[in-house]
């Protein structure tokens, strides 16, 4: 893929903590509208990469483009403009105590654009319907179940329709019905409206139904191991560090198993 | 599959009137916040007139509508029926329909006001549960303070001596400099007032008494609440709000064991060390005043300890006992009953402060009866 059709671009990405090497020279490309997940086992430096992609931690070396811009070395009000492209779902959810949930998801609004108060409250609304959430709009974050935070963390990244969503673990948690209606609307969405998704996740039914392409991370290589279709992967591939991700998670007794996934598709 | 949707320039509105009552709308350019937010005022004052009968919305030139966009297609239909008029919607593509249909359960439904909530018996029985759960406490408390007096080998000591320091050790420096300060200052303005008199001499027999008796306690106790009472709320708290609290429950240990019962044996244990240190910072204090207007030092220690007993003594540190007490159980009380969430954890630190307060002034009110009466 070329550098001008993707809408990120990480280059020789080496993240470290300390001494402590995490990633090195990491470099890969997201294109516009795909869903793009990143697995590997816990401890492989998904979330790392996650949050160095958003801004909050720089890299020891690397560029990393958002639409274009590279947020490693962005300030000001570049960075800002940055920021506003693109929304997170943190793993927790991360929602304000203190305001409702449609007060969580109108806060962006509020802050960066001119709708009046009614059109707010009317966008946030529809933002928590895609979740799923609609009647859950006057109720406080602390009166939530746990995937209902996820999900409203979910609607609230949504609600400036930023190019590209980051979430972290989206379906971890969830109760499979939900986690499946997840997965469509994120479907839905990046077909719909053009959203890139950049997912950490290791669900693999859910993996195995978004994703339009993965890349493996692995601890001992420190680095992409694998990148490609999930579906291939898990059919053909015959590294063993891709086999031992799939074959383990598949292995998990779940209805229908991994030929269930796999014929849905 | 995958789409490159390019947003173009931002949304404008067209009204046409074809006839009595019946408004074309025609939404055009994206359809994104921005773009909604110069449209969202005029498309609904066109759908909410009192005399329309038909409102036909078309995008013709909307290729991006997102979830703004969508919000407003959904408050213009239910505008438009909501005054009776029929509602058609055209152009927006067939990919929008799974986003449309999931984006109508949002549309606005008539939402009963809140009800003005009146102080009636709901809001008694929950005082009254909320003594109740005070004095359940206490109780816990006092058994967990017996039993590690009786079974010393079930405290966990190297939480006692942890929270001793952070009570304590750490709190010296501030306990010095306003004992210091206090003693010099009480003593140059008793000087300024006792001098017109001739009564100079008489300064250090009221700042031993005053402080020994009166002001060593109470203001350790203010310290002790505001900074350490305030720790204990926010640590316990905290851990209520990441479930560590649930968390202990289902190992079967009692948080009032683990967590309270360390605290309160710590302050019990220093806070009656931190008030002779108190009470000494000031005599130092107000030894420094009165060598200045010329005293030797031997004056001063002595006319002191004239006035000072070990009733003082013993009465101040029963006190203050009382008031450790006070203060570290109703500040890990308010953190044992913390909400959901950070708001919740800043609550319960502000009311563990306060309440200490409270509790320290009532307690010494009593106190000063109590000794008057009893001649102590």
């Amino acid at each position: 893929m070329r550098d001008s059709e993707s809408i990120i671009s990480v280059r020789g990405l080496t993240c470290a903590y300390g001494r402590r090497m995490i990633l090195r020279d990491v470099s890969f490309d997201v294109a516009p509208g795909e869903v793009f997940v990143v697995i590997g086992r816990s401890g492989c430096g998904k979330s790392t990469l996650l949050k160095h992609m958003i801004g909050l931690v720089r890299p020891a070396a690397g560029s990393i483009r958002l639409a274009g811009r590279d947020i490693v070395t962005a300030e000001g009000d570049e960075r800002l403009r940055i920021l506003k492209g693109i929304g997170v779902m943190y793993q927790g959810g991360a929602l304000f105590g203190s305001m409702t949930v449609a007060q969580n998801v109108g806060l962006p609004l509020e802050e960066y654009t001119d709708l009046p108060d009614e059109a707010i409250d009317a966008v946030s609304r529809v933002k928590l319907a895609f979740v799923g959430l609609e009647d859950f709009g006057d109720v406080m974050p602390s009166d939530l179940s746990g995937g209902m935070v996820k999900r409203a963390a979910i609607a609230r990244a949504m609600a400036l329709d930023p190019a590209i969503l980051f979430l972290d673990e989206p379906s971890a948690g969830l109760d499979p019905v939900t986690s499946a209606e997840l997965d469509r609307v994120i479907r839905s969405l990046a077909e719909t409206l053009g959203i890139t998704f950049v997912i950490v996740s290791h669900e693999l039914p859910s993996i195995l139904s978004i994703a339009d392409r993965v890349i493996l991370l692995d601890d001992k290589a420190k680095g992409v191991v694998a990148e490609g279709d999930p579906r291939e992967m898990h059919a053909k591939s015959t590294d063993a560090r891709v086999r031992r991700f799939f074959d383990r998670d598949a292995r998990v007794p779940s209805p229908g198993g991994a030929e269930g996934v796999e014929a849905t598709l | 599959m995958r789409r490159k949707i390019e947003r173009s320039e931002t949304g404008a509105l067209a009204l046409d009137e074809t006839g009595p009552g019946a408004v074309v709308l025609r939404l055009s350019g994206a359809l994104d916040a921005a773009g909604v937010a110069r449209l969202w005022t005029p498309a609904l004052e066109a759908a909410r007139r009192p005399d329309l009968r038909e409102l036909r919305v078309e995008l013709s030139g909307s290729e991006y509508v997102d979830g703004a966009g969508l919000a407003l297609l959904v408050a213009l239909e239910a505008a438009a029926r909501g005054s009776g008029a029929r509602f058609a919607l055209a152009g927006l593509p067939e990919r929008y329909a799974p986003l449309l249909a999931l984006a109508e359960k949002a549309a606005p439904t008539a939402s009963p006001g809140r009800p003005v909530r009146v102080f009636g018996v709901r809001e008694w029985r929950k005082i009254l549960a909320d003594l109740r759960a005070v004095v359940a406490f206490i109780g816990e408390c006092s058994l967990v303070v017996w039993r590690s007096l009786t079974h010393p080998r079930s405290v966990r000591w190297g939480d006692v001596l942890h929270s001793a320091v952070a009570i304590g050790v750490e709190s010296l420096p501030i306990l010095l400099l306003i004992g210091f300060l206090m003693g010099l200052i009480m003593s140059f303005q008793s000087v300024i007032t006792l001098e017109r008199f001739g009564g100079e001499i008489y300064v250090p027999n009221m700042l031993g008494l005053v402080m020994f008796r009166e002001m060593g306690p109470l203001v350790t106790a203010i310290l002790l609440a505001s900074r350490s009472g305030s720790a204990f709320a926010a640590e316990i708290g905290t851990m209520r709000v990441n479930e560590e609290l649930d968390a202990l429950s289902t190992m079967g240990i009692s948080p009032v064991r683990f967590l309270v019962g360390p605290r309160i044996l710590s302050a019990l244990a220093v806070v009656p060390i931190m008030t002779i240190i108190f009470n000494f910072a000031s005599l130092i204090g107000g030894a420094l005043v009165m060598l200045s207007i010329g005293f030797p030092l031997v004056t001063f220690t002595s006319r002191v300890f004239a006035n000072v007993h070990y009733t003082e003594l013993f009465g101040s540190l029963f006190k203050i006992i009382v008031f450790s007490l006070l203060v570290a159980g109703v500040s890990c009380l308010h953190g044992l009953r913390t909400g959901g969430g950070a708001s919740a954890v800043g609550r319960s630190t502000t009311s563990a402060v306060v309440s200490g307060l409270v509790l320290i002034t009532v307690a010494d009110g009593l106190f000063a009866v109590l000794f008057y009466y009893f001649k102590i």
